[in-house]
């Protein structure tokens, strides 16, 4: 049972793990992996909640519909299984300035949230842009030799890595 | 009412992959801004070993599988304006952001405060505005260099298990060229 509580594992092993379980959603669930349609849903939701059942006849959302599906569950399965791995190995903490981004641009919440909610913007905006994100594109399109996947996933990381030399400075 | 039993359960078993999903994205350190901005500022390779190993296993099991008619796939539609200016924008908020939306998710399990407060507002945002202007790019930028949902093996008219083995040896000299580098 050592392994449940050991911090990490070898990333090779944890995305064999992954292929597996991609498996067994193409057999049992239907469904490849992906994640980011849930959230244009939840942010339908709060939206129709704020401003009436006229949200829900978006176009957009007409395509999605909002409503809590089998991937919307997947989504809040992550952050409980994430719980669960991080509290059995002690890594679980509250953190609100990550290190890295504390090294460049300091350790206030307040600049560091500012950048989560700019960042968040143009990955959320992004994601439905290109219908997917690193899981639905990334690894589940990719590993059914999807064209628009490989485009989609070799293009988050030309644009990732751009935006990281900027903000950090090339490799330093 | 059977409806309604049957929707549960595919509802809890969405649910019980996510568990699966998302503690092994913790222990691979996926749930970690420092990771992902490492992998973008090319000094840790956690991120691409992840996705690259679950491509290099998953692949040949769903074609496998296909094959004998035991699952269906779901390629994705796709065109240059929807992949690469999508792609790119992604990028962008990737970097800044420091998780994406399946990640971002672990990192509120794992205790991530900046994730589960601007980042998950901020998602929100990008997704309401993309709904907003949904009209307008589908009908005009969305369909710029339209190819479909079409795969390689189709694409390039070579049989798919050829594809699938010249992927395979692609992905592990990225490997040997990772592990060679130290990365």
């Amino acid at each position: 049972m050592d392994i449940f509580t050991q911090v990490s594992w070898s990333p090779y092993l944890v995305g064999a793990g992954i292929g597996v379980l991609s498996w067994l959603s193409f057999r049992f669930a239907r469904k490849p992996l992906s994640c980011s349609t849930s959230f244009a849903k939840t942010s339908g939701m709060i939206e129709r909640l704020l401003r009436g059942k006229k949200v829900a006849e978006k176009a957009y959302y007409q395509r999605i519909k909002l409503t809590i599906d089998w991937q919307w569950m997947l989504v809040l399965g992550i952050v409980f299984g994430s719980l669960l791995s991080a509290l059995l190995s002690g890594d679980f903490q509250l953190v609100w300035v990550p290190t890295l981004w504390a090294e460049r641009f300091g350790d206030l919440p307040l600049i560091r949230l500012a950048g989560a909610v700019i960042g968040g913007i143009f990955l959320g905006f992004g994601a439905r842009w290109a219908d997917g994100c690193t899981s639905g594109h990334g690894i589940s399109g990719t590993m059914q030799l999807t064209v628009s996947s490989w485009i989609s996933a070799i293009f988050f990381f030309i644009g990732g890595i751009l935006t990281a030399a900027m903000l950090f400075g090339w490799m330093t | 009412m059977i409806k309604k039993k049957v929707n549960t359960s595919r509802l809890l078993l969405g649910f019980g992959f996510g568990i699966v999903f998302g503690f092994l994205l913790q222990k691979g350190g996926a749930t970690r801004y420092d990771v992902i901005v490492g992998q973008l500022l090319l000094t840790d390779f956690t991120v691409l070993k992840i996705m690259l190993s679950a491509v290099a296993v998953g692949m040949p099991g769903i074609y496998l599988m296909e094959h004998f008619g035991w699952v269906e796939l779901y390629p994705k539609s796709g065109s240059l304006g929807m992949n690469v200016i999508g792609g790119l924008l992604f990028g962008v908020g990737f970097a800044l952001l420091g998780y994406c939306p399946g990640t971002i998710a672990g990192a509120i399990g794992n205790g991530y405060l900046d994730a589960v407060t601007g980042g998950l507002l901020g998602i929100w945002i990008g997704t309401g505005l993309f709904a907003a202007l949904y009209p307008q790019l589908n009908s005009g930028i969305l369909q710029f260099g339209y190819y479909g949902d079409v795969t390689f093996p189709k694409w390039l008219k070579i049989n798919k298990w050829v594809v699938i083995a010249l992927f395979e040896a692609a992905i592990l000299g990225v490997f040997f060229f990772i592990e060679r580098a130290g990365l």
